[in-house]
């Protein structure tokens, strides 16, 4: 899934702070899974801006709305009716959801309250970890289901840098060595072999580097 | 001596079967070309040729083009080093093309030090090509002279190229494996990270010969002398994939107030003695770091002067 974490709450109050009326809006998608944008955290922020605007002594209207998703139009469209009645509108969703409710409402203000960071998942309890890159095509299965683009912080694709030391990421002590988890996997199940041939520059035109990207699925674009 | 890559004295000393003996210099955090030539002055006749880093630890310095070019200028062979961390393909390439055009011809392919370490920690990393597929694109352009993307090249540029293999970062048991894909790559000379753990050294580069590495390539052990405890518990604690034994700390401590950095020299050259007899090695590799002034007199105590003319 997508993952994000909550704004710190001064960034929201300065987005806002000349707003009457505000709305905000979660999204039952990712961000409800790693617990930063559903209708739970909506609730909480709202609770908080009124409590921070309040020792401000700033009077401001807030509602609360949780969609389906934000990133399909189909949802996006429920907000139709109620969209005009506030100043502003915070979203809770990942960067996807303000854009696509700009989009549709190009009259209104969006506001983000997340900041996303990766596609990952939950490793433990209130604990996300980066998985993917989306780099568009995918070459896990060289390296026993790791993805060294994603998760070595050099994105190296022929073995672990000079800077791998027990087991952890040069970079970080808090960080594994990918590399270092691969090399083991592949030495315990015997397939060693599998990194002594020189894995190719990678072309990254399927990735960012090529450009925003689009997805096309013909057979459901003509229906 | 017949079919030479690149024709650089690194390439003759060691093709005519010398134990060479290359240095280090870091390019200054600055303009500051009269302080590089200071310091390339210390290394004249010294050594083969120099290893010029590249923003080493992710601190902005000095191109190591630029800083390369300035040595070829002042009679002193230049090992230019380049990181996969700055420059995508494009830049690489093209820097390759230049440095040839400016009378370089060895060059050191790295992956770099993320720059999470250094003094720009907010810049975007690149990371394009990691540095065993940098060896092989040097390599392309010089042997099919050609592009990576298969064009072709108006005039190759001859480069003697070289990598890095650090035996002591983990998992030790492919580190040997890594070495070999550097080399089938196409790297003709290997400089180690510093030694200081003998012993692992030692296993490493037996099973190095075992796989009969040492004639494919040209492997020289990396020295760096210890100026003081301070430094070698940094080492031993601070520097990622470093292997700084107990044992050699104990030693500096004991040498006494005033004496550690010529403990450290001693040690060092105890190392250069036995790589001299170490089978598979064929030279050292000095990264005496803001040392330079000290080299002559390792050199001449190493026995290693005077360097050959080739
Ligand atoms: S290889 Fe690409 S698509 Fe596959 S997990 Fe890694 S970043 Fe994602
Ligand atoms: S230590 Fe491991 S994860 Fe970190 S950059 Fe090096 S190879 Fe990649």
């Amino acid at each position: 899934m997508i993952v994000a974490d909550r704004k710190p709450i001064q960034e929201i109050l300065e987005m806002v702070k000349d707003c009457k009326k505000v709305l905000i809006v979660g999204c039952k998608g990712c961000v409800t899974v790693c617990n930063v944008g559903g209708s739970k955290e909506v609730g909480v922020l709202a609770a908080t801006l009124k409590i921070a605007f309040k020792k401000e002594e700033i009077s401001i209207e807030m509602d609360e709305k949780t969609l389906e998703r934000q990133c399909d139009p189909e949802y996006v469209d429920q907000l139709k009716d109620m969209v005009d009645d506030y100043d502003g509108i915070i979203s809770m969703a990942c960067g996807v959801g303000p854009q696509f409710l700009s989009a549709a409402y190009p009259e209104q203000r969006f506001f983000p309250a997340v900041n996303t960071t990766f596609f990952g998942g939950a490793v433990g309890h209130g604990i996300w970890e980066e998985r993917c890159a989306g780099c568009g095509t995918c070459v896990i299965h060289y390296f026993d289901g790791m993805c060294p683009i994603a998760r070595c912080s050099k994105s190296l694709l022929n073995g672990p840098c000079g800077g791998s030391a027990d087991g952890k990421c040069e970079i970080s002590k808090d960080l594994e060595c990918i590399w270092d988890m691969i090399v083991r996997k592949k030495m315990e199940h015997g397939r060693i072999d599998d990194l002594l041939e020189m894995k190719p520059a990678k072309d990254w035109q399927t990735a960012r580097d090529g450009g925003p990207r689009k997805s096309v699925r013909e057979e459901l674009a003509n229906e | 001596m017949s079919d030479m890559k690149a024709g650089s004295n690194l390439e003759k000393v060691l093709k005519a079967g010398h134990f060479a003996f290359t240095g280090e210099c870091g390019p200054p955090k600055g303009a500051n070309v009269e302080h590089l030539k200071e310091k390339v002055a210390h290394l004249k006749g010294m050594v083969d040729s120099v290893n010029v880093t590249d923003n080493q630890t992710a601190v902005v310095r000095m191109s190591s083009w630029a800083a390369s070019a300035i040595m070829v200028q002042e009679g002193v062979e230049p090992n230019f080093q380049m990181v996969c961390r700055d420059r995508n393909r494009l830049a690489m390439m093209s820097d390759i093309l230049g440095v040839y055009a400016m009378g370089i011809r060895n060059m050191l392919c790295l992956s770099g030090d993320h720059q999470r370490f250094g003094n720009h920690p907010q810049a975007k990393n690149v990371y394009d090509i990691d540095s065993i597929q940098l060896i092989a694109m040097v390599k392309m352009m010089r042997d099919e002279g050609q592009f990576m993307n298969g064009e072709e090249i108006d005039e190759s540029p001859r480069l003697f190229i070289g990598a890095a293999s650090n035996p002591f970062a983990d998992p030790f048991e492919y580190r040997v494996h890594r070495l070999a894909k550097k080399i089938a790559a196409g790297a003709d000379f290997i400089q180690t990270q510093c030694i200081y753990n003998m012993d692992k050294f030692r296993d490493f580069m037996k099973m190095a010969v075992d796989m009969g590495l040492h004639e494919k390539c040209y492997i020289l052990a990396g020295v760096t002398p210890m100026k003081s405890v301070g430094m070698a518990r940094y080492m031993a604690k601070s520097v990622p994939g470093m292997d700084v034994p107990e044992s050699l700390i104990k030693r500096l401590k004991d040498a006494g107030k005033g004496k550690v950095a010529e403990e450290g020299i001693k040690f060092a050259l105890e190392q250069i003695e036995e790589f001299k007899e170490m089978e598979g090695v064929a030279g050292v590799h000095l990264m005496a770091i803001e040392w330079e002034h000290r080299v002559p007199e390792i050199a001449e105590r190493a026995g290693v002067l005077p360097r050959p003319e080739v």
